[in-house]
């Protein structure tokens, strides 16, 4: 602040703390008289001085008060004898933080996937990690939720293995299936809907799947595949194995046809170091061998 | 003397009838968040009843409209007995009465439709802000008018109080709302960012300070001495306590904001002046309390001596409570738990709540043309205050616990640094607290209505077979019946 402003501060601060004490200090004596001899709708006043322990339980505080805007930032733009600041405060806490526990993260960060789901220790922190940054949305048994994977099914819609689950804690996931209503129409959603019921090996009509067959050929096979395999490079689910993030019924799927679908994983670069995402990694691939 | 003068207690009855109706209804939405935050589905998946937008209707109805009418209906009796003169306008002192009523109306339809400005404790939309501003200058210039015109030549130290709540809470309303209407329900205030937060909680701690704090030592100043028959303990202190709250109070707003962006200096000049604080609010509570002395023996006999000393007790309680949690390595712990919800309360219902009972049970007989203290029922008058204290107790105990347990529970960190609890298990671990709050708040509220049955009773006329209230013993409380003549 300026320099103007700093001075406000200072004079308004010190008059109240200052005053308050002048005024207390200057109620010290009374008139001597029982009473003020004044009458209020009956009500008199006592002349009694200030109790003893009162006063000085107040100048204390107004010591105290004077003390504490020496040695804090208090005083307008004065930072305080004691040099401290919340910004520093700050600093040396997660300085604390980071000498205290790196020696951990250190060891453990050596370790590879293997040793990962062996080591005790690399169990417990990870999942402690998982629990406060992923079992909002993935569970805390990792089982996910409608829109949130299953991390324990051993499907891994982004591909399977230790270093995908790294990248998509680090980079995040954006999935996005477009939806085609336009494109397909009314008839052609419940065609299509037959088809994938049939890919997947559900119950179907045998001649809606029929019909849906050339649709499905022109709208969704580059991402999905002939089969129904689905891409794990564009984060296209498998159609063929029955397992389901958004529902496998006949409404549901219609639904993802029609709307298309966005889901998104954020990515914990900003919330997790390079060790704590290599330990989660470690945590995560363990949870389908169990 | 007094029993020639004509008193204007028609808008003091009004005002006296509506603390009791609007305490009901206030106190019932806080007795339903409560259930809320214990059962969830109580908000019936209903929008206009959903917590977001009830909690400020429950704020609102206790401090503006229960709060504001006792306090209304104090200032305006007080003023005209101690100064010995009638108000100078019956019809501007009935506008205060309409436009306030129309405050509340206008708070109630707008808060559960969610228009809000977001403001906590100012969520009214500009044009009730206008309104507000109005009534509650005319109320100044009621209040003000009626004094300048006294037939004594002091005034009387409740007076002082009421009149640093009439200046104090106009100043804060008038620059907390500054906004900007963009359409008749929607504004955005001309602050921002940092000086919002600021602006905000100046306002926010001042109306704690100047309406919770200073307008019900104005009630207490009265109505104290006048209920125990005893003579105000010290002047003295009561000129020391009230210069010295007026100039401290204002400085405090930003412990609200510790380790906030609010610049440290701010920050350390709140919690400095949160700690000075203490001395100033303990005088009051020493110089009602001491009032007592030479006449402890009441305290047994009379349930309403006993709501506004207990009134007291939890004034002082709170107000070393505050002082502490203002202490930042204490807030570090406290804020954002229930702890701070427990701390208003027993501020709210253990002295604000409290000592406007007490002042409405002294009030309201002489009001209605009876006697000093000839309720209905001084036995019902006995069964609300240990409704009163054993509700605010369960209340305030329940939260406390809440509070350690929930800031324990989120600083608590694994050998490996991260959060041992998730936010999930910390709130399914205060499930305990607030079934209890719950129950607390249930009893409470459970009084007032024993209160309104009593009062019921006592404006028609009744009376039971009981054993008598003592009478207090001043000349001129008795005097008062005869002043219920407007």
């Amino acid at each position: 602040m300026s320099s103007a402003w700093s001075w406000f501060v200072i004079l308004g601060t010190v008059l109240s703390l200052v005053g308050t004490l002048a005024f207390l200090l200057s109620n010290r004596s009374t008139s001597g008289q029982e009473t003020t001899g004044h009458d209020y709708d009956g009500i008199q006043e006592l002349d009694n001085p200030l109790p003893l322990w009162w006063v000085s339980m107040f100048i204390v505080s107004i010591l105290f008060a004077g003390g504490y805007l020496i040695y804090y930032p208090g005083l307008g733009n004065f930072s305080g004898i004691g040099n401290w600041s919340s910004a520093d405060q700050v600093a040396r806490e997660q300085q604390a933080h980071e000498d205290r526990f790196a020696p951990l993260y250190a060891r453990l960060a050596q370790l590879d996937e293997a040793e990962l789901h062996a080591d005790r220790q690399a169990q417990q922190v990870g999942r402690r990690l998982f629990i406060n940054n992923c079992s909002t949305c993935h569970g805390v048994t990792g089982q996910g939720a409608f829109g949130f994977p299953n991390l324990t099914d051993d499907e891994w819609i982004w591909g399977k293995g230790f270093d995908k689950v790294k990248t998509a804690l680090q980079n995040g996931r954006q999935a996005a299936m477009p939806g085609w209503a336009a494109a397909l129409g009314d008839q052609g959603i419940d065609d299509v809907t037959q088809h994938v019921l049939q890919l997947a090996g559900s119950e179907h009509n045998p001649e809606a799947a029929a019909r849906g067959a050339s649709q499905y050929a022109m709208f969704c096979v580059a991402c999905h595949g002939p089969e129904g395999s689905g891409n794990p490079i564009l984060g296209a689910p498998n159609l063929a194995n029955d397992i389901w993030l958004y529902g496998g019924s006949a409404e549901a799927i219609a639904f993802t046809l029609r709307h298309g679908r966005n889901g998104n994983m954020p990515s914990f670069a900003r919330v997790l170091d390079p060790d704590q995402i290599h330990i989660l990694a470690g945590y995560v691939t363990s949870l389908s061998l169990k | 003397m007094t029993e020639d003068t004509p008193y204007n207690l028609q808008v003091v009855r009004w005002f006296a009838v509506m603390t009791v109706v609007w305490g009901i209804v206030g106190m019932a939405v806080g007795v339903l968040l409560a259930g809320q935050l214990a059962w969830p589905a109580l908000n019936f998946d209903l929008p206009w009843l959903s917590f977001g937008r009830i909690r400020p209707l429950h704020t609102n109805a206790v401090i503006f409209a229960f709060g504001g009418c006792a306090l209304m209906a104090s200032a305006l009796y007080v003023v005209q007995r101690t100064c010995k003169t009638p108000l100078i306008s019956s019809g501007l002192a009935q506008f205060v009465f309409w436009g306030w009523q129309t405050v509340i109306v206008l708070a109630a339809i707008t808060l559960p439709l969610g228009l809000t400005t977001t403001k906590e404790y100012a969520e009214l939309e500009w044009p009730i802000d206008i309104l507000i501003a109005l009534v509650w200058v005319a109320f100044g210039i009621v209040f003000f008018g009626t004094i300048a015109k006294r037939t004594v030549q002091h005034i009387y130290v409740a007076n002082w109080f009421f009149g640093a709540l009439i200046i104090g809470v106009a100043i804060l309303h008038i620059f907390n709302s500054l906004a900007l209407p963009v359409s008749l329900t929607k504004s955005y205030s001309i602050y921002s960012g940092s000086v919002d937060a600021m602006m905000q909680w100046w306002y926010g701690h001042n109306a704690v300070g100047f309406f919770l704090t200073a307008g019900f030592l104005g009630i207490m100043y009265y109505f104290v001495p006048k209920q125990a028959g005893r003579p105000v303990y010290s002047y003295r202190l009561s000129i020391v306590h009230f210069w010295a709250l007026i100039a401290i109070y204002v400085w405090a707003g930003p412990h609200h904001l510790h380790y906030t962006s609010l610049p440290d200096w701010a920050q350390s000049v709140g919690m400095a002046m949160s700690l000075v604080l203490l001395a100033p609010s303990w005088g009051g509570m020493i110089n009602g309390i001491m009032t007592l002395s030479g006449a402890w023996d009441k305290l047994r006999t009379d349930p309403i001596l006993k709501f506004l000393i207990v009134s007291l007790s939890f004034y002082g309680m709170s107000t070393f409570e505050g002082p502490m949690m203002s202490i930042k390595t204490i807030n570090a712990l406290s804020h954002n738990t229930d702890w701070t919800i427990g701390h208003v309360h027993s501020g709210a219902l253990g002295w604000v709540a409290m000592v406007s009972i007490g002042a409405m049970y002294h009030l309201i007989p002489l009001l209605f043309g009876r006697k000093a203290g000839d309720m209905y029922s001084v036995k019902l008058i006995n069964l609300h205050f240990w409704m009163s204290t054993l509700g605010t107790v369960l209340y305030i105990a329940s939260m406390w616990v809440n509070g350690l347990l929930q800031g324990l529970m989120w600083r608590a960190t694994s050998i490996d640094g991260t959060l041992t609890y998730s936010f999930v298990e910390s709130l399914e671990a205060s499930y305990p607290g607030y079934y209890v709050r719950f129950i607390g708040g249930a009893i409470f509220l459970a009084g007032m209505l024993v209160m309104a049955y009593n009062v019921y009773r006592t404006i028609r006329g009744d009376s039971r077979e009981e054993a008598p209230a003592p009478a207090t013993p001043l000349v001129s409380s008795t005097a008062a019946a005869t002043g219920g003549g407007a």
